[in-house]
């Protein structure tokens, strides 16, 4: 055989099989440390959750997220590589390995969880299918939708319920199938249906976005459950814990009254659940591979949960949605972290 | 060492192991070994490669989802389809739409590709400088930007259902798109579809009868005459006599939509003009090509013998030209049938669009649903490919 020849094929087929190996061994957060930034796969554009601005600054609450997860592996918020992704691209960004960890308003199902080899960390807004159409239809119910045509963005979990949905209660609908955001939008404004649906925090963020939000109305009925939430790889339990915890730290940030602004003075309290929380004591950070006080560089990049929800879509935003299942527990919510000790 | 000539020819070493390699055909023989061999290891490590990384990420594999239920419904389909059928059945839907949009757009370019072509080579003036500005324009403008421009320019221009305009004979234009009454056949009808049948096939023999008969005696008979009373008269004539059997189904306003008639969605027509107009200036370009690339002689020879423009034109120029045309046709009819996956850009409901979009995403399956879909395309641009060199075949000038 040619020497030339041979040593070429030998390269190629051990490249091949090392490459194979070496993403199954190596741990993310030993990844993201050597790269020193963090992949984030994130929504292309969706106000509120994750919208780059015109000096390309990312901002929203999954994008905070994204930072709090910079902020707790690699002390420094900025080090965040936002990667966009469309409902359809984002799992394959995900397994491939393109992206550590994926926060783009993605709901939580047993499919996903068993047959696309990830596994989510927590439900960082609990959302819930709705309806929108433009008030000069003059419909007040999903229940009057009978023959509509619907928009609706493939590769989602909403194809799937509005399918449910007009079955169940014994109505007919034209589908109208786009890959992109924009495009369904558009086609929706431009009268080509009469419905356009998506999760409800979705609906609310492209009504603020109209000129004029009053001529589109969002439907009272919520048709499903959408728990949104981060996701990462399935066979990395480090990584898994550390995202986990993050989010659990940002609950628990908020439940003690920990905010980006009293974060250091908050430092010498002598409540224990406090310093505990913000590594004062304790060896808390160490055990998942992170340092003792990664709570409080979390807050102090980008405030606990409360203030990520109230900046992003709350009061302090365009889109002014109530807090309602995501406020915590003890205030009639329904989010909840473990303690922190 | 010794050289000996062997009675086959040329020179060989002898004695020495390294003068095995160095015999051309040998050396032939283990560089296509080696080839394939690499080939082959290479697929299979790619192969095991993958295999072994979606059982190890836990990614569910092979083709077990095919009879599952979709759950999704898809807007149009030319078979039944609901949201309780498999997986199998809407990559049916999708492959048939796929070929549908495919087939009519090869159909329109190429009457508006041969129009045009032949148009850019007009005396008249007008009419050759339009030619020219329809395929500088169109040909030099991504095809994504053309479907965006057809689907939302129609779409922005149309009015919602319920101030829809009416057309003539029961039918409907709005932005949901165009709304025709649809045809019901009734008891009898059958036979003037016959009759229509008949008559093409009588019209074809006609034509060889007439052919035949002009080579033998010269004359020449009505031939476009005969065919369309054979064609259209008679089972028109059959239509009155029994009754007029067929009626209509008009769409009429209901609730949100048009109900019952035909309709042509919006997502399909931009697709299909979109895809027709920008191949049709590639093809204009061919054709022009290939008739200028017919000696001018010939014209000359045919207007000598007294055939008029028109004929020498059909008879003359036009199967010569063939010869020049149909290999970069075909080669534009394949771009045609690819682009056709741009559907998913404007929400037509495609292969690519149900089933490596919405079914991709539901199963979670992208090797799987992405290599059926290659392979798809590959066999649809295959048995084109094979028909195209057929006809070229057909086509070729035959050497007496």
């Amino acid at each position: 055989m040619n020497p030339i020849l041979k040593a070429a094929l030998a390269g190629a087929a051990g490249l091949v099989v090392t490459a194979g190996v070496a993403a199954a061994q190596t741990k993310t957060l030993d990844t993201v440390k050597q790269r020193g930034s963090l992949s984030c796969g994130v929504n292309v554009g969706l106000a509120g959750f994750s919208q780059p601005d015109d000096k390309g600054n990312w901002t929203g609450l999954d994008v905070d997220y994204c930072k709090a997860i910079a902020a707790a592996v690699l002390g420094d918020a900025t080090k965040v590589k936002y990667v966009p992704t469309t409902a359809k691209e984002r799992f394959t960004a995900l397994q491939s390995g393109e992206i550590d960890v994926l926060v783009r308003n993605t709901t939580w199902t047993i499919a996903r969880d068993s047959s696309l080899g990830l596994i989510f960390a927590g439900v960082n807004y609990y959302d819930g299918q709705g309806f929108m159409v433009k008030a000069s239809l003059g419909v007040k119910s999903a229940k009057e939708l009978n023959g509509a045509t619907v928009c609706v963005q493939t590769g989602t979990t909403t194809e799937l319920n509005l399918a449910d949905y007009f079955k169940s209660n014994n109505m007919t609908y034209k589908p109208v199938v786009f890959e992109k955001l924009d495009e369904t939008v558009q086609a929706y404004l431009a009268g080509r249906c009469d419905v356009y649906t998506t999760d409800q925090s979705g609906l609310y963020s492209i009504r603020v976005q109209q000129p004029k939000p009053e001529d589109h109305l969002v439907l009272p009925e919520i048709i499903s459950k959408e728990p949104l939430g981060p996701s990462v790889r399935q066979g990395d339990d480090q990584w898994l814990t550390i995202v986990k915890w993050v989010h659990f730290a940002l609950l628990d940030a908020e439940e003690a009254g920990v905010t980006q602004a009293n974060v250091d003075q908050m430092a010498s309290s002598t409540n224990p659940d406090i310093k505990r929380l913000l590594g004062k004591e304790g060896e808390l950070g160490k055990g998942i591979g992170l340092d003792n006080d990664f709570v409080a560089k979390v807050v102090k990049a980008v405030g606990n949960y409360g203030e990520i929800f109230e900046r992003n879509v709350g009061s302090g935003s365009r889109l002014k949605i109530a807090r309602g299942l995501n406020n915590l527990w003890n205030k009639g919510g329904i989010q909840y972290a473990p303690p922190m000790r | 060492m010794a050289v000996v000539t062997t009675e086959r020819g040329p020179p060989v070493r002898t004695a020495s192991q390294a003068a095995f390699f160095y015999r051309p055909e040998v050396r032939q023989a283990i560089y296509q070994i080696v080839t394939v061999v690499a080939l082959v290891a290479l697929f299979y490590i790619l192969v095991t490669n993958t295999a072994a990384n979606l059982r190890r990420q836990n990614i569910a594999s092979g083709f077990g989802f095919i009879d599952r239920t979709a759950g999704f419904d898809v807007s149009q389909h030319l078979i039944a389809y609901d949201n309780t059928m498999t997986y199998g059945r809407a990559f049916l839907v999708g492959l048939l739409n796929t070929l549908l949009v495919a087939a009519l757009g090869i159909a329109f370019a190429t009457a508006v590709g041969f129009l045009v072509g032949i148009s850019r080579l007009s005396r008249n003036w007008l009419v050759a400088r339009l030619a020219t500005v329809y395929v500088e324009v169109i040909r030099n403008v991504p095809l994504l930007l053309q479907l965006f421009f057809w689907y939302f320019a129609v779409l922005k221009s149309l009015p919602v259902p319920r101030q829809s305009y009416a057309l003539p004979a029961g039918g409907f234009l709005n932005v949901r798109g165009l709304y025709l009454p649809a045809p019901v056949p009734e008891a009898g009808f059958e036979m003037v579809a016959l009759a229509v049948l008949i008559g093409i096939v009588a019209s074809l023999v006609l034509r060889v009868v007439a052919n035949r008969r002009q080579m033998l005696t010269g004359q020449r008979l009505p031939v476009l005459w005969l065919s369309l009373a054979l064609i259209v008269v008679v089972p028109l004539g059959l239509f009155i006599v029994l009754g007029k059997p067929l009626s209509f189904d008009y769409p009429e306003l209901k609730g949100f939509n048009f109900q019952g008639g035909m309709v042509l969605q919006p997502e399909f027509t931009a697709l299909l003009l979109g895809l027709s107009i920008y191949t049709a200036s590639f093809i204009a370009e061919i054709v022009r090509a290939g008739i200028q690339g017919v000696p001018k002689g010939q014209k000359e020879a045919a207007l000598a013998i007294g055939l008029s423009n028109g004929q020498t034109l059909r008879l003359v120029v036009i199967p010569q030209a063939m010869r020049i045309i149909i290999p970069p046709l075909t080669s534009q009819y394949l771009n045609l049938i690819k682009n056709s996956s741009l559907a998913v850009a404007i929400g037509y409901p495609d292969l690519v669009s149900v089933w490596s979009g919405t079914v991709l995403n539901q199963t979670g399956q992208a090797v799987e649903v992405i290599l059926v879909t290659m392979c798809v395309f590959l066999s649809i641009s295959l048995v084109t490919s094979g028909f195209m060199n057929w006809f070229n075949k057909h086509m070729a000038l035959v050497e007496r």
